[in-house]
C-alpha cells in the first residue's frame, strides 16, 4: 500500500495496523527515515519536500510490485510525507510482513534504496543562509545498483 | 504539450509548467530540450548540465531518444533526493 500525504504518521498504529487478522506473518520489518537537524556541518531550520503528484504514486506503486515480485511478502507499506517539515520530523514509514523474517528484512532494504533513487521526491534544505537544494549522492544509486544483480 | 519543471529546474526557469507548441520537427526529448534551451537564460542555465536532468513522458522515466507528441505531458527534473 501507498500513502503520499503532508501529515504526520503513527508508525506504532501502522505496525499493529498493518498485520492484524493476517496470522501467516511471522515477522515485520520496519524503517523510518527522519530529518537530520544537520547537513554538512551547518544547522538546518527546515526541510521541504517536492514532488511530482501522479509520478509518485505510480512509482512507488512499481517500486511495491517488484518488492513483491522478488520476496513472498504478505503485507508492505510505504508512507512518504510532503510539504515543510523540521529536524526530528518523520519523512518516510516503510513497512514489510512476511512469513520470515530475511524475507521482510530484504525486501525492506530493498524498497528504501530503491524509493531514493527512483521515487521523484526532491529536497531543499532551509539553514541561516538560505534554501538550497540537496544533491543526490552517489552512495545512493551504489546502494540501489546492488538489487539490480540479483 | 504540457511541460512541468521540478526542484532547482523549476527555480532557475521560473515556472512550475506551462503548455507549448514546439515546431512539428521537434520530435524527441533530446530535440525538445536543445528547443528549450534557446528560449531564454533561465531554461539554458537550468539543462546546461545533460547529467543533472531526468526526464518522464506521461509520468514514466524516459530516455532522451524517446519520442514527444502533442498532448504529452513531459516533466524533466534533477536527480531525485526523497527517502
Amino acid at each position: 500500500m501507498i500513502r503520499v500525504q503532508h501529515e504526520d504518521f503513527d508508525v506504532g498504529a501502522e505496525l499493529v495496523a498493518i498485520g492484524r487478522g493476517n496470522t501467516r506473518i511471522g515477522g515485520l520489518v520496519s524503517f523510518v527515515g527522519l530529518v537530520r537537524e544537520r547537513a554538512g556541518g551547518e544547522a538546518i531550520t527546515a526541510m521541504t519536500l517536492e514532488h511530482y503528484p501522479g509520478m509518485t504514486e505510480r512509482e512507488l506503486g512499481a517500486i511495491e510490485a517488484e518488492a513483491r515480485q522478488r520476496w513472498p511478502l504478505e503485507e508492505c507499506l510505504i508512507i512518504h510525507r510532503y510539504g515543510k517539515l523540521a529536524p526530528g520530523d518523520r519523512i518516510v514509514l516503510v513497512v514489510t510482513a512476511s512469513a520470515h523474517r530475511e524475507a521482510a528484512f530484504a525486501s525492506c532494504q530493498f524498497l528504501v534504496d530503491w524509493l531514493k533513487t527512483k521515487a521523484p521526491f526532491w529536497k531543499l534544505e532551509e539553514t541561516s543562509a538560505g534554501g538550497r537544494w540537496v544533491e543526490a549522492r552517489d552512495g545512493d544509486a551504489e546502494s540501489a545498483k546492488r538489487w539490480v544483480a540479483e | 504539450m504540457k511541460l512541468l519543471y521540478f526542484a532547482w529546474l523549476r527555480t532557475k526557469i521560473g515556472k512550475a509548467e506551462e503548455t507549448i507548441e514546439p515546431p512539428a520537427e521537434i520530435a524527441t526529448v533530446a530535440a525538445l530540450i536543445d528547443w528549450l534551451k534557446a528560449r531564454g537564460p533561465g531554461f539554458a542555465d537550468a539543462l546546461k548540465n545533460a547529467k543533472l536532468v531526468r526526464v518522464a513522458v506521461n509520468r514514466e522515466y524516459v530516455g532522451w531518444d524517446h519520442p514527444v507528441r502533442p498532448g504529452d505531458e513531459v516533466a524533466l527534473f534533477p536527480p531525485v533526493t526523497g527517502g
